[in-house]
C-alpha cells in the first residue's frame, strides 16, 4: 500500500534510494534475523533429528550407518502402535471436549458482552501466559490423594476412602489437559464469531428464522473455521504432552512424549527417541490434514 | 460497539455458564495461595492455621535463589533480544510487499504448531552433535524460538493498524528513515513494544518444556521446582514460591495484554 508514495523524500542518500526504489529487499533485511534464527533453531535441529533417527545403538556409542531398523523396531513392535493410539485417544478426547465447553463461552463473549469484552478475553487467556508447569502442579493439589476434592469429601462424609480414580489416571491427564490448554481454543473461536456479519443475523431475523435456525443456519456454519483453527491448534501441543502424564498420570496414561523424554533421558537411546519424535511429527501432520479436509468437505 | 448490541437480548443461562468457566478456569491455580498460608504440612482440608513461614522459608534456600536469579538472567536476555529481532520483522510484515512472504510468515509461527516436546528434542540433538555444552545459553536459544512468535504477532496487529501518515510527514520533512522509526514509529507504538517485552519475559520465566531438555548445570526456576517435588516436605515451600510466581505472572502478562491494546486503532474498545 506504499508503492505508490506521492510523498518522496526531500534529500534521499543512495542507500535510501536504493531502498526506496525495491521494498522487497527493504522487507527482506528486516524480516532477515528473524528468519535466521527460526532457520537455525528450528530447520537444521529438525534435520539432525532426523538424521539421528536413522542412526542406531551400538553399546554406549552411536552408530552412523544410515538405515531405517529404528523404524522397523516401531512396526514390529505392538507396543508402539498402542502408545500412539493412546495418545490420540487422549489428545482428541481433551481437544474434542474442550472446544465444546469453549464455545458457548467464546459466543457469549463475541454476542453478549457489549462492555468490557476486552477485560474478558484478557481474563480468560490470561491463565494460559503463566507457569504450565503450576497450572498442572495445582491439579495435583486438587486431584490428590490427600487433595482438595477428597479431603472435602471425606470432611463432608460423603465418602469414607480417597477416590483413586482421580489422580494418577488417564481421565485425571484428559481433565487437566482440557483445563491447561483451554485458552488455545477460545480465541480463535472468538475471533471467527467476532467477524459474522451482524446484518445477516438481522436479515434471517427479518425473513423470520427464530433464534435456534439462526444460530444453525448462520452463526455455527460461519463459526467453522475458528472451530477447525481451535482444534488444531489445541490437539498439536496435547499430541506432544509428557509432563502432565508425568505429573497426575498413571501407567495407563502415559503417552508417546514420554517415551521420547525418557529414550533421551533415562533410557539414554536418543536414535530410537529421534524415530519416535519424527512418527509423533508425521501422526501430527497427518491428523492436522484430516481435520483441514472434514473443514472442505463441512464447508461445501 | 453499539453497532448491533440489541439485536440479542441478554441470555442469562448463557451468562451464568461463561462465569462458571471462568471460575472453574480459576480454581486450581487459586489453590495454590490458599494453601501456602497454611500451616500444615500436607496440602488437605480443613486447613489448619494461617502462618508466613513457608515465604520466610524460601529466603533460607541457597539454590532457590541462584535458580532465580538463572531464570531473571534469562527472561532478560530472552525478551530484550526477541523484541529486538521481533520488531523489524514485524514491520516489515506489516508494511512491505515482497515475494515469499507468506511462506517466510508461516515459517515462523511454525513453533505455534509444534509441540514443545519436539522443538526441545531436536533443538538438544542438534546442540549436541555440534558438541555444545547445555548451559542457560542454550535454554534462552530455546526461549527464543518459543516468544518469537508471540512476540511477532504481538506487535504486527498495532503495525498494522497505524497510521503511516505520521511516518510520511517525517520523510517529506526530511528525516532519513531510521531517524523516522526512533522518533515517530517507536515513540507511537510504544505500547506494544513494552507489551511485547513483558510477555516474552514471562513466556520465558515460566517456560519449562523446552528447560526440561536444554539446561544444563544451572537450573531455571521452573526446573528447581521440578526437582523439588519429590520431597514432601517442601511442598509447602513450593506452594509459596508458586503463589508468588504467579502473581507476579498474571500481574506481567495482565500489564502486556492491556499495553498491547491502548489506543490501538485497528481494534477499538471491543478488543481481539
Amino acid at each position: 500500500m506504499s508503492a505508490a508514495d506521492p510523498a518522496a523524500p526531500v534529500r534521499p542518500g543512495a542507500l535510501t534510494r536504493f531502498l526506496h526504489r525495491h521494498e522487497g529487499w527493504r522487507g527482506h533485511l528486516l524480516l532477515a534475523p528473524a528468519l535466521l534464527l527460526m532457520a537455525a533453531a528450528i530447520l537444521f535441529p529438525l534435520g539432525m533429528t532426523l538424521a539421528m533417527s536413522t542412526w542406531s545403538l551400538a553399546g554406549y556409542d552411536i552408530d552412523r550407518t544410515p538405515g531405517l531398523g529404528n523404524y522397523a523396531a516401531m512396526v514390529e513392535n505392538p507396543m508402539f502402535g498402542a502408545l500412539i493410539l493412546r495418545t490420540l485417544t487422549i489428545a482428541l478426547t481433551s481437544t474434542l471436549f474442550t472446544v465444546i465447553l469453549v464455545y458457548p463461552v467464546a459466543y457469549y463473549v463475541a454476542f453478549h458482552v457489549t462492555r468490557h469484552k476486552a477485560l474478558w478475553l484478557i481474563l480468560l487467556t490470561l491463565p494460559f501466559w503463566t507457569s504450565y508447569l503450576l497450572r498442572v502442579f495445582s491439579w495435583r493439589v486438587v486431584l490428590g490423594q490427600e487433595g482438595v476434592i477428597n479431603s472435602a469429601l471425606m470432611g463432608l462424609g460423603l465418602i469414607d476412602s480417597p477416590l483413586s480414580f482421580l489422580l494418577y489416571s488417564q481421565t485425571a491427564v484428559t481433565i487437566v489437559l482440557a483445563h491447561s490448554w483451554a485458552a488455545f481454543a477460545i480465541l480463535p473461536i472468538y475471533v471467527s464469531l467476532e467477524k459474522i456479519n451482524r446484518s445477516w443475523l438481522e436479515a434471517a431475523a427479518d425473513l423470520g428464522d427464530g433464534p435456534v435456525r439462526r444460530f444453525w443456519r448462520i452463526t455455527f456454519p460461519l463459526s467453522l473455521p475458528g472451530v477447525v483453527a481451535a482444534f488444531i491448534l489445541m490437539f498439536v501441543p496435547t499430541m506432544g504432552e509428557y509432563i502432565t502424564p508425568l505429573m497426575v498420570g498413571g501407567p495407563d496414561s502415559m503417552m508417546v512424549g514420554n517415551l521420547v523424554q525418557a529414550m533421551f533421558g533415562p533410557m539414554n537411546n536418543w536414535p530410537a527417541g529421534a524415530a519416535l519424535a519424527v512418527v509423533m511429527m508425521v501422526t501430527i501432520a497427518l491428523a492436522g490434514l484430516v481435520f483441514l479436509l472434514l473443514n472442505r468437505l463441512v464447508q461445501r | 460497539m453499539a453497532r448491533y448490541a440489541g439485536f440479542h437480548r441478554p441470555n442469562r443461562p448463557l451468562a451464568l455458564y461463561a462465569a462458571v468457566f471462568a471460575v472453574v478456569l480459576y480454581l486450581p491455580i487459586l489453590l495454590i495461595p490458599v494453601f501456602s498460608f497454611n500451616s500444615g504440612v500436607f496440602v488437605r482440608f480443613p486447613l489448619e492455621g494461617f502462618t508466613f513461614g513457608w515465604y520466610a522459608d524460601l529466603f533460607q534456600r541457597e539454590p532457590l535463589i541462584r535458580a532465580f536469579w538463572n531464570s531473571v538472567k534469562v527472561a532478560c536476555f530472552v525478551s530484550l533480544l526477541s523484541t529486538l529481532i521481533a520488531v523489524p520483522a514485524a514491520l516489515a510484515i506489516a508494511r512491505y510487499r515482497m515475494p515469499g512472504k507468506a511462506p517466510a510468515v508461516a515459517f515462523m509461527m511454525l513453533p505455534l504448531v509444534l509441540p514443545g516436546l519436539i522443538l526441545g528434542v531436536a533443538l538438544l540433538t542438534l546442540l549436541n552433535r555440534m558438541g555444545v555444552t547445555l548451559s542457560l545459553v542454550t535454554v534462552a536459544l530455546g526461549h527464543m524460538v518459543i516468544c518469537l512468535p508471540y512476540a511477532i504477532s504481538v506487535l504486527l496487529p498495532r503495525f498494522i493498524g497505524f497510521n503511516r501518515a505520521l511516518e510520511e510527514a517525517s520523510a517529506d520533512l526530511g528525516e532519513p528513515p531510521l531517524r523516522t522509526f526512533w522518533r515517530v514509529t517507536l515513540p507511537c507504538n510504544y505500547p506494544a513494544i513494552l507489551a511485547c517485552l513483558l510477555m516474552t519475559f514471562t513466556l520465558s520465566f515460566d517456560e519449562f518444556f523446552m528447560a526440561f531438555f536444554l539446561s544444563g548445570a544451572e537450573p531455571t526456576l521452573p526446573m528447581y521446582i521440578w526437582s523439588q517435588l519429590r520431597f514432601p516436605r517442601d511442598f509447602p515451600s513450593l506452594l509459596a514460591l508458586s503463589s508468588l510466581i504467579l502473581l507476579f505472572s498474571f500481574a506481567l502478562i495482565f500489564a502486556s495484554l492491556r499495553l498491547a491494546r491502548i489506543g490501538d486503532p485497528a481494534q477499538p474498545e471491543s478488543g481481539r
